[in-house]
């Protein structure tokens, strides 16, 4: 469903990526791993259509989208849910207009329909919506204003691919396991392909089906846990070394539940 | 033209028309009754030495209406709204708040340019007028009170200056200027990098570039205006 092939990226000379290539199939759920400024998230971004590699394809169906046009990227867009690292909610707006931006824009349902629906995402992602319906984003906690972004992700699009960059960084370990909780009824009950950027191991093995580590721009590791645990690749381990104690406790609960 | 077409957002125009226009009024009213006593004092003295006090209504008429109501009402809402636009658009992009626009196929540019741009094309003309008009009044006051000058000398000397020439460059000066501030302060806003510091220095820079771009602009247009409307002046 979705592939990268051989993509470079960087910024005026300074390379961030180097011969990128990997799939996601569809219904799958992708953890991209990898230190700080290794260009985690710029894999969404070239995703998303918002800068384009130097070389290479980004392909979703079988469509470049670095070919596209800008009116294409945005009808393709409309198939993607992201959600952004801070949650990147429109201050200005309340909670009720966030969740409900997307069909306020770009459909002609009644005030009182598009009210219903945010309403029931709001609940979905398991907030109380007449509690914080008319609230400004900023007077919500850091894990209220991910879930809503998840919520406005979701209404906004009704996606087959969500990306979530960071997902997690910064919350408390009750609203991470919240975040968590909900990307897993996400992935049960909507059935869409997943890529989550995250340098948190623990909660990338909650959710992921494969995961990538990128390293200095280069994808050091791309398949399964259990081989990300056994690589041998001196990136991977240099990366995995600091989360010995939460892949062990990962370890541990698999086997536990097994 | 695609820049404008659909989807038009109406109400971000009407919005900003609101917070420019209105939000600006204090501004404008202040800055001309001042500057417009300010002129009238200072002229009224200078014509008094020549026996020519009662020109005071032309020498207002003419220079506020083409050079100084223009540029001080584009200076000040260039200060203020410039200011506010760039402002707003680099925190929206340092939040990640333009791209999350983008992700959901939403052009920003007609989101958040064009009700801008569009708003300082309608308003900045208007509050020009009113500024122009308060300056004249303000010189009025001083004519009368303080150089003793009837007002009825004031008020025709004024009157003969009010002809399509001035009043032609008296107009399209603000609506070169709303172009001016609309397009370098949603500009800055968008280029705008490097966390709060970086909305700060964009900001500081918008009003810069803005009022001597202004300045600048104002200088030209008064030069080739005047060669194309000598007859008209």
């Amino acid at each position: 469903m979705i592939e990268f092939k051989n993509v470079d990226f960087g910024y005026s000379d300074r390379l961030i990526l180097c011969d990128i290539s990997f799939k996601v199939a569809k219904n799958e759920s992708v953890a991209i791993m990898g230190p700080s400024g290794s260009g985690k998230s710029t894999i969404l971004r070239l995703l998303l259509g918002l800068e384009c590699p130097h070389r290479g394809t980004i392909t979703i169906d079988g469509m470049n989208i670095c070919q596209m046009k800008e009116r294409e990227k945005r009808e393709i867009r409309k198939t993607m849910g992201m959600v952004f690292q801070n949650g990147a909610l429109f201050d200005s707006l309340t909670v009720g207009e966030n969740v409900g931006y997307y069909l306020i824009e770009h459909s002609d349902l009644e005030y009182a329909e598009i009210s219903a629906r945010v309403h029931e995402m709001i609940g979905f992602v398991g907030l109380n919506a007449d509690e914080i319906i008319d609230k400004l984003p900023d007077e919500l906690s850091g894990g209220m204003q991910r879930r809503v972004a998840i919520a406005r992700a979701l209404l906004s699009t009704n996606p087959k691919v969500m990306m979530y960059d960071e997902p997690t960084t910064g919350l408390d370990p009750e609203s991470t396991k919240n975040i968590l909780q909900l990307m897993q009824k996400l992935k049960k009950e909507r059935e869409v392909s997943s890529l989550m950027v995250t340098h948190q191991i623990a909660d990338a093995v909650s959710i992921a089906d494969k995961f990538i580590v990128i390293s200095g721009g280069e994808i050091a590791y791309d398949g399964k846990l259990d081989g990300l645990i056994r690589s041998k690749d001196e990136r991977v381990v240099t990366f995995l070394t600091p989360f010995i104690e939460s892949l062990a406790e990962v370890n541990r609960e698999q086997f536990t539940s097994d | 033209m695609a820049f404008f077409g659909r989807p038009f957002y109406w109400s971000e125009t009407l919005e900003q028309m609101y917070m420019i226009g209105i939000g600006s009024l204090y501004l404008i009213v202040l800055t001309g009754i001042f500057a417009g006593q300010g002129f009238a004092l200072a002229f009224s003295v200078e014509l008094a030495d020549f026996g020519a006090k009662n020109y005071l209504g032309r020498i207002m008429a003419i220079s506020i209406i083409r050079e100084l109501g223009p540029v001080l009402a584009g200076l000040m809402i260039a200060a203020r709204v410039a200011a506010g636009i760039t402002a707003e658009i680099g925190a929206m992009k340092s939040t990640d708040q333009i791209d999350a626009m983008v992700a959901f196929g939403i052009d920003p540019i007609r989101k958040l340019v064009v009700p801008r741009l569009l708003a300082l094309i309608i308003m900045v003309p208007a509050l020009t007028i009113l500024c122009d008009a308060i300056a004249i009044f303000g010189g009025y006051i001083i004519a009368v009170f303080i150089a003793h000058i009837t007002a009825t000398t004031y008020w025709s000397a004024v009157k003969e200056r009010l002809i399509f020439g001035n009043l032609f460059i008296g107009i399209f000066k603000p609506i070169v200027f709303s172009f001016v501030i609309g397009f370098i302060s949603t500009y800055f806003g968008f280029s705008s990098e490097g966390g709060t510091k970086g909305v700060g220095r964009a900001t500081t820079s918008s009003v810069v570039v803005t009022s001597i771009t202004i300045l600048v602009v104002n200088f030209f247009i008064t030069k080739v205006v005047f060669s194309l409307l000598k007859g008209w002046l």
